[in-house]
């Protein structure tokens, strides 16, 4: 009958409506200086980074949970197949195991690339990274370091995460020197970013956006390049508010410059900041400068996490420049939550409100 | 094998009596076999369980019920993430319900259990209704964790959950235990985790403390054959997960089977009780799903394989079978069951499908435990929060 049609459809909109996700993935143009492109998302450009490290690096291992068969997200397809098994092996399931040995690998000179199946299940693994591959060449006075280490591992808000499949820990990572944390926000970045921390002769965390994985398709260069790291990129150049953020947050506060410009008349500079550890403090500060509000977003609690780092220097380097105080638009204070995600995140709505503040200030 | 302890001559005696001595009849005359259970490998033990087993018709009865509103209510979660009602991570137990049923046959009340994320049978035979389970899985406030959870964290009084971590329950059990020692309550705590997490190194620290400090604790390995998409023989050097706690005795036992389970459990908590320090069990058992909903299942092993376990080793049918078997109980008995299993999962689906989702003031409440209120700091500095423990 009518009523029971419009029934359906009311509530499979409200459906829709609730797992819309809060940002819309923006395509960087094609770059032109790498070579031939192929159309590739996330997950595709991860493979096509680790293909190019397991063909030039005959030292190069990669291995964690379920890597043999290609992972739960497809990052390693293939790779067995064609670099073989004793080069692409799957680990029980042992986090702090995977990267106690794969220090072992890196400080006896091969490259190793260990995958922690879930950011949210790095801790276990947390006194290897900090207290062993950190510190190994400071304290043995580089005769010995770790540089061959990357660990990879899928990052940040998914949707349907909820508490143990969404965390973000890069500033639980951000407190340790001698570690260098890395967050791409789409394809391109990501393969340039991923060889680079694999080239980079210290032990790197690269966390990648796993609500990206499938969603963010480009034009990836199909040779190996390089990003570097420490390197902040300003996305969009603009006069009035600096926008700062990393991995999904980017696209979102791509969307909040663009509504700033629409409804307020603001310019927004937006930054992506890439390496979160260690970080570009002279292009942000350079920016601040120029226009005199910052705000900076991310998913994780608002506190302790690395927007108060970069708050605090900027606020040392730019003090006299500030028009408003910083804001820092995060995440609440709570466990990530499960039904109550949607409220949770910091989404356009809350950064958009954030900049009307600054600007009236 | 089996002997009948009471004569089928008794039951045509039952018809001839009036209603009014039914309850007298029902003791005269219920029957109860002794069965045999198949016999655990040992580890360190002189004596494993007892091989028969006594199972009156109640208990059967009960048995059948438990296991069954377990299977019904994994078949209906199935269906309502297909229907992306519920969503986010779901891991179904059908397949190993006998092993929620056995255990909880052997343990009282007030024993204390601890498991993983595959939870859902253990939060129902700990005492949660279908309802809240179900409600929890669509995130509704009438769920066991007031919608907050999920499916992997769901609790209970004596029940510990419910842990997303793989491994990080087992301390927690071991610390359940020292504090039924150190309360001198006769309590055991049953710590329960899977083939995957056997080879965590937190495993080993609580065996080893468990051990040393002799605790009353049941470490029980659920080996279903897979952690995830990997197979036991893939993922772990010494696949007799009983023995793994080396100096803590070990049995193994078929986890298909809820009397051996049962006796085994019993025989573990008698074990624990009397003193003796912990246990390890292995229950060997199934899982019909794949890991959790997102996993077809039939990636890395076959569909036969699935379809022969179902067919020859389905913990429900099995004792189904030999309560029919030795006239235990009728086929209408068990249909009758059947529908009220499905009534009462019917009407939980309804609730938790209608129910409200938790207001948002649930955001920011139980982080911490306070008193002033706690000010919850957020997305911008002007909306604060407030929290309530």
């Amino acid at each position: 009958s009518a009523v029971a049609i419009t029934g359906c459809a009311c509530s499979r909109t409200k459906t829709q409506r609730r797992h819309a996700a809060h940002f819309t993935f923006q395509p960087d143009p094609v770059p032109s200086q790498y070579g031939p492109t192929q159309k590739m998302n996330l997950f595709q450009s991860i493979t096509s980074a680790l293909d190019n490290t397991l063909a030039s690096d005959p030292t190069a291992v990669i291995f964690g949970e379920d890597v043999a068969f290609g992972g739960v997200f497809r990052c390693t397809v293939g790779l067995r197949d064609k670099y073989g098994k004793d080069r692409v092996f799957n680990t029980p399931l042992c986090e702090q195991g995977i990267v106690g040995f794969g220090i072992g690998v890196a400080v006896a000179g091969a490259t190793a690339i260990a995958e922690i199946q879930f950011a949210d299940y790095i801790f276990p693994a947390f006194d290897q990274i900090v207290n062993e591959a950190a510190k190994y060449r400071y304290r043995s006075g580089n005769m010995f370091d770790c540089g061959n280490l990357t660990i990879r591992a899928p990052w940040g808000c998914v949707g349907h995460g909820s508490l143990y499949h969404s965390q973000s820990p890069e500033a639980f990572f951000a407190h340790c020197p001698g570690l260098k944390v890395v967050i791409p926000r789409s394809p391109i970045q990501a393969k340039g970013l991923l060889l680079s921390c694999i080239a980079d002769k210290n032990p790197c965390i690269f966390f990648e956006p796993k609500i990206l994985y499938r969603a963010a398709v480009e034009q990836v260069p199909e040779d190996p390049y390089t990003i570097p790291l420490s390197q902040a990129e300003v996305l969009q150049e603009g006069s009035d508010v600096t926008l700062v953020a990393w991995g999904t947050q980017i696209h979102v506060l791509k969307e909040v410059a663009s509504m700033a410009q629409e409804k307020l008349g603001v310019s927004c500079e937006v930054i992506d900041l890439q390496t979160i550890l260690p970080w570009d403090i002279e292009t942000v500060c350079k920016s601040v400068v120029k226009t005199g509000r910052l705000l900076i977003s991310h998913e994780a609690p608002v506190t302790g996490g690395f927007a108060s780092e970069i708050s605090s220097t900027v606020q040392e380097e730019c003090f006299l420049n500030l028009e408003a105080p910083i804001s820092r638009v995060c995440g609440y204070d709570t466990p990530f939550p499960h039904i109550f995600e949607p409220f949770y995140i910091p989404d356009k709505w809350k950064c958009f409100e954030a900049i009307k503040k600054m600007i009236n200030y | 094998t089996w002997c009948r302890t009471k004569k089928e001559s008794i039951r045509l005696l039952k018809g001839l009596f009036s209603k009014n001595h039914s309850a007298l009849l029902d003791w005269v005359c219920s029957p109860s076999l002794l069965l045999t259970s198949s016999k655990c490998d040992l580890h360190r033990l002189e004596e494993g369980p007892p091989v028969k087993a006594e199972l009156t018709r109640e208990q059967g009865l009960q048995y059948y019920r438990t296991m069954q509103t377990v299977r019904r209510m994994e078949l209906k979660a199935d269906q309502l993430y297909k229907q992306k009602i519920i969503r986010g991570f779901c891991h179904l137990y059908d397949g190993q319900e006998a092993c929620a049923a056995g255990i909880e046959a052997a343990i009282n009340p007030s024993d204390h259990l601890i498991t993983a994320y595959r939870a859902h049978g253990y939060t129902y035979t700990r005492g949660v209704s279908v309802k809240e389970i179900l409600a929890e899985l669509t995130g509704r406030r009438g769920g066991v964790a007031k919608g907050k959870g999920g499916s992997m964290h769901m609790y209970a009084p004596h029940f510990y959950g419910g842990n997303g971590i793989v491994g990080a329950q087992v301390p927690l059990g071991a610390g359940i235990a020292l504090a039924c020692q150190y309360q001198g309550n006769n309590q055991v705590c049953v710590t329960l985790y899977g083939d995957g997490a056997a080879n965590q190194g937190q495993l080993f620290e609580s065996y080893n403390m468990a051990a040393l400090w002799k605790l009353p604790c049941i470490f029980i390995c659920e080996n279903n054959k897979y952690g995830m998409g990997t197979s036991v023989e893939r993922a772990a050097a010494s696949t007799d997960y009983y023995k793994r706690g080396d100096f803590i005795p070990g049995l193994r036992v078929d986890g298909m089977d809820v009397l051996c389970v049962r006796e085994a459990a019993q025989f573990a908590a008698d074990h624990c009780r009397a003193g003796k320090g912990p246990i390890i069990m292995e229950l060997q058992t199934y899982r019909y799903h794949g890991h959790s909903m997102s996993d077809p299942g039939v990636s890395y092993r076959t569909r036969e394989e699935i379809q022969e376990v179902r067919s020859k080793s389905d913990p429900i049918s099995m004792l189904k079978e030999r309560m029919l078997s030795h006239n235990m109980a009728s086929v209408e008995e068990f249909k009758e069951i059947d529908i009220e299993i499905r009534k009462q999962v019917e009407d939980a689906t309804q609730f938790a499908t209608s129910d409200p989702e938790p207001p948002l003031e649930e955001l920011c409440n139980h982080i911490f435990s306070n008193n002033p209120l706690l000010e919850v700091r957020g997305t911008n500095p002007w909306s604060k929060l407030k929290s309530v423990s």
